[in-house]
Order: C-alpha cells, then structure tokens, then sequence
C-alpha cells in the first residue's frame, strides 16, 4: 500500500477585495495539482478569482482544550469598547 | 443517500453522564461542533457513518448517469449532463473532506465502499434503460436528495453543514434540468410520452425508498434527533417528497404509478400505497440489479488509478529533493 497522497486546505478569495476563505480540502500529490484539483472542485460556478492551498499538516492550531484561557477573558474587558464610555448627546456623533 | 446513511449507525457512547448532558447543551444551544471540539464516540462514528456514506452515494451516483453521457441526444443536454455527473464527483469530495475531519482516511473510506462494509443509497443499485431515465433521475432522485440535503444544512457538526450548503446550491440545477428532459419527452411524440411515463414508472418507488424505513422500524432515529445530525424524520421527508411531486407530475400529464395515491384533505397531503420493503432491504443488501456491476466500477477505478497515483507521489518528491539539492 502507497502512503495516502497528501491533504491540502483550499483558501479562495470570492472576489478582489475581499480575503481569503477556508472552503474544504482536497487530497493531492503536489502543489500544482492542489491548486488544480482546487480549481476544478471549489471554483465550478464563479466561486473565486484567486485560489491558496496549504498543506493540512503544515497549519498550526490554538488548542480547543484551551479555547476558555485563550478567548475568554476578552468578555470580561467591556471597556475595550465604544460604548464604554458615556459622551454627552450633546457632543454630538463621535 | 442522507437517511439511508444512518441505516446501521451505531449511537451507542459510554461517556460520563456529565460530558454528555454538557456536550448536549451545546447542541440544544444551535451552537455547531467544529471537528478538533470534544465530542462522543457514538457521535463521531454516526457521523463518519452518514457523511462516508453520502459521498459514496455521490461518486457511485455518478455512474448512472455516465452512461448516458455519450448519447445523449443534444449538444446540449450532453453538456448539462457533464456538468452534472461533475459536480456530482465534486460534492462526493466535499462529504470526503468533512468525515475526514473526524479522523477517518479517505483511504480508509473506499476500502470500506469497495469491501461491501459502508454502503451508498440504494437507488443507484437501478439501471438506466433509456434517456428518460436521465431526466427522471434529475427531477426525483436530485428532488428527493434536496428534500434530504436541505435540513442537513443545519446538522449540528460544522464541516458536514458548510459542505451540504455548497452541495444544495447545486443540486437544483441538476432536478431543474430533469424535468426539463422530462417534459420535453411528454410534449413530445407519443412514443417519446411513453418513454417518459415508463421511467417514470421504474422510479417512482425506488425514490420513495431513498428516505429509508418508516420512523417506526428505524433503528437510533430519536438519538440522531437529539444530536441534531437529522431534523426530520424519514416518513416526514417522504410525505413532503410526495406533496411536492405528484403535482409536477400531474402537469407533465404522466400517471403516479400507485393506485391507491389519494389526497387527504385533513391532513392537507397525499396518502400513499404501501412501500415494497422487502425489495428496499434486498437492494440495500447487495441484491440490486446494479449492485455488483457499480462495486466493479469502482474496484476498476481504483485499481487502473493506482499507478498514477503513485507515479504523482514518486514526482512530487523527485522534485522535492531536487528542490532541497539546490538550496
């Protein structure tokens, strides 16, 4: 048995002005076939107009165990916020 | 596909009771499970379960029709019928990409298609006889996939939701164009009408079938409810399958082949004659027209496919190593 040809993530920019969105992943033996597989699997019907693949085992992942340590605390900091604050009306929009 | 994927899914977990009355808040809370999330056993396996065996269903479902695409009568019914078969093969890849997430190797995943152990629905398991086949499978088997896929959008597990998003924008292409196929052949010469209603007649039960066993005789259905990997019930999907095509049907002037299909006012849709299960059960196990004929398919894909794949992987590092040699 070969070892299993390698997974790739396929990143597409919908359209020039916007970022790149994960949209799945495709298997494939090198870069340029990625880019092509992805074409031809994510792209079908106008979808995108620029493509990225990386390699699944070369993203680097926060922990879900530590997903409370690492996001949590921002709730409790209301005062990184606009409405925080209190203006006046009279001070007009701000 | 879709219901029959969760024929056989085993739910069964053993976690602690707190870990699953917290896991189930999450779901009760409409929030989704991202793959790397904590989850039970019994969870992870249906999923793997189902979603494998959807996209079996769409790359053995592309068979079928890739029969036909060399005859098809037009230019440009061979063209719809292209673009058809490859989103097929392309929403098989989309379910691969979403169970792989779940730890399964797509490897792992045609071996288990190829040795009899996963399945795929068992309409494909049907031969197509004429081109009318074509478009009654477009109008029943992709409308009946749609009332399928449409709530699997909201399945509890994220990758499996995004992907049936995709798959639902194209599916109604593909039921559009077979009824097209379908009523140009009932406008059509009288010979051309009867080719239809004769399709029409060899699919109509085997669609019905697509939704699986009546709620009564399926077997882990309230634990799948629970979890929200499905939000309607079998029977619930079928009556709304019927609803919505025996008028489509009565406007293409072609008969349901069931005798007994009558409306029911009070509860505001059809009454249907009862389901040949015993022929459902023996598809499902192997006994199809097809069965042995689309495992063959498959088997010789993958086998006259396994020289290039290793020829790509032998490239790919080839031009590696070359690549490191230079730096």
């Amino acid at each position: 048995m070969v070892s299993e040809t390698p997974l790739w993530e396929v990143f597409i920019r919908p359209r020039n002005g916007l970022a790149h969105k994960h949209v799945g992943s495709i298997h494939a033996a090198d870069e340029v076939m990625a880019v092509q597989a992805a074409r031809d699997v994510y792209t079908r019907r106008g979808e995108g107009t620029s493509i990225w693949v990386v390699r699944s085992a070369d993203i680097v992942a926060s922990d879900p165990a530590q997903a409370g340590e690492n996001f949590e605390p921002t709730a409790d900091k209301i005062y990184r916020h606009p409405t925080f604050y209190e203006i006046p009306e009279d001070v007009g929009h701000m | 596909m879709y219901s029959q994927g969760l024929i056989g899914a085993d739910g069964r977990t053993d976690e602690a009771p707190e870990f699953l009355e917290a896991f189930q808040k999450r779901i009760d809370a409409e929030e989704k499970i991202e793959p790397m999330d904590a989850m039970p056993e019994g969870y992870r396996r249906t999923l793997i379960r189902q979603i494998g065996q959807h996209a079996h269903s769409e790359i053995v479902g592309m068979l079928p029709e890739g029969n036909w695409i060399t005859r098809a009568p037009s230019l440009k019914r061979k063209a719809a019928l292209l673009a058809k078969v490859q989103d097929e093969g392309g929403h098989g890849l989309y379910l691969y990409a979403a169970a792989e997430t779940l730890g399964v190797s797509r490897d792992q995943m045609t071996e288990e298609l190829l040795s009899g152990k996963a399945k795929y629905s068992s309409i494909f398991n049907y031969p197509t006889l004429s081109w009318a086949d074509i478009g009654t499978i477009g109008w029943l088997v992709d409308g009946a996939a749609i009332m399928n896929q449409i709530p699997l959008c909201r399945c509890s597990f994220g990758p499996y939701a995004r992907a049936m998003i995709r798959v639902c924008k194209e599916e109604s292409f593909h039921q559009r164009q077979g009824y097209e196929i379908v009523m140009t052949l009932a406008r059509g010469t009288p010979e051309q009408k009867a080719m239809a209603q004769d399709s029409l007649n060899r699919w109509w039960w085997p669609s019905l079938m697509m939704f699986g066993p009546h709620d009564a005789e399926s077997q882990h259905s309230d634990q799948n409810m629970k979890w929200k990997i499905k939000r309607f019930s079998n029977d619930e999907l079928r009556q709304k399958f019927i609803d919505a095509t025996v008028p489509q049907a009565q406007f293409l002037g072609l008969s349901v082949p069931d005798p007994d299909l009558t409306w029911n006012e009070e509860k505001g849709g059809y009454d249907h004659g009862p389901i040949d299960w015993d022929e459902f059960w023996r598809v499902v196990k192997g006994g199809g027209v097809m069965n042995r004929d689309r495992i063959e398919a498959r088997q010789k894909a993958w086998d006259d496919g396994a020289w290039v794949r290793e020829a790509a992987l032998a490239h790919a590092e080839k031009r590696r190593a070359r690549k490191l040699a230079a730096e």
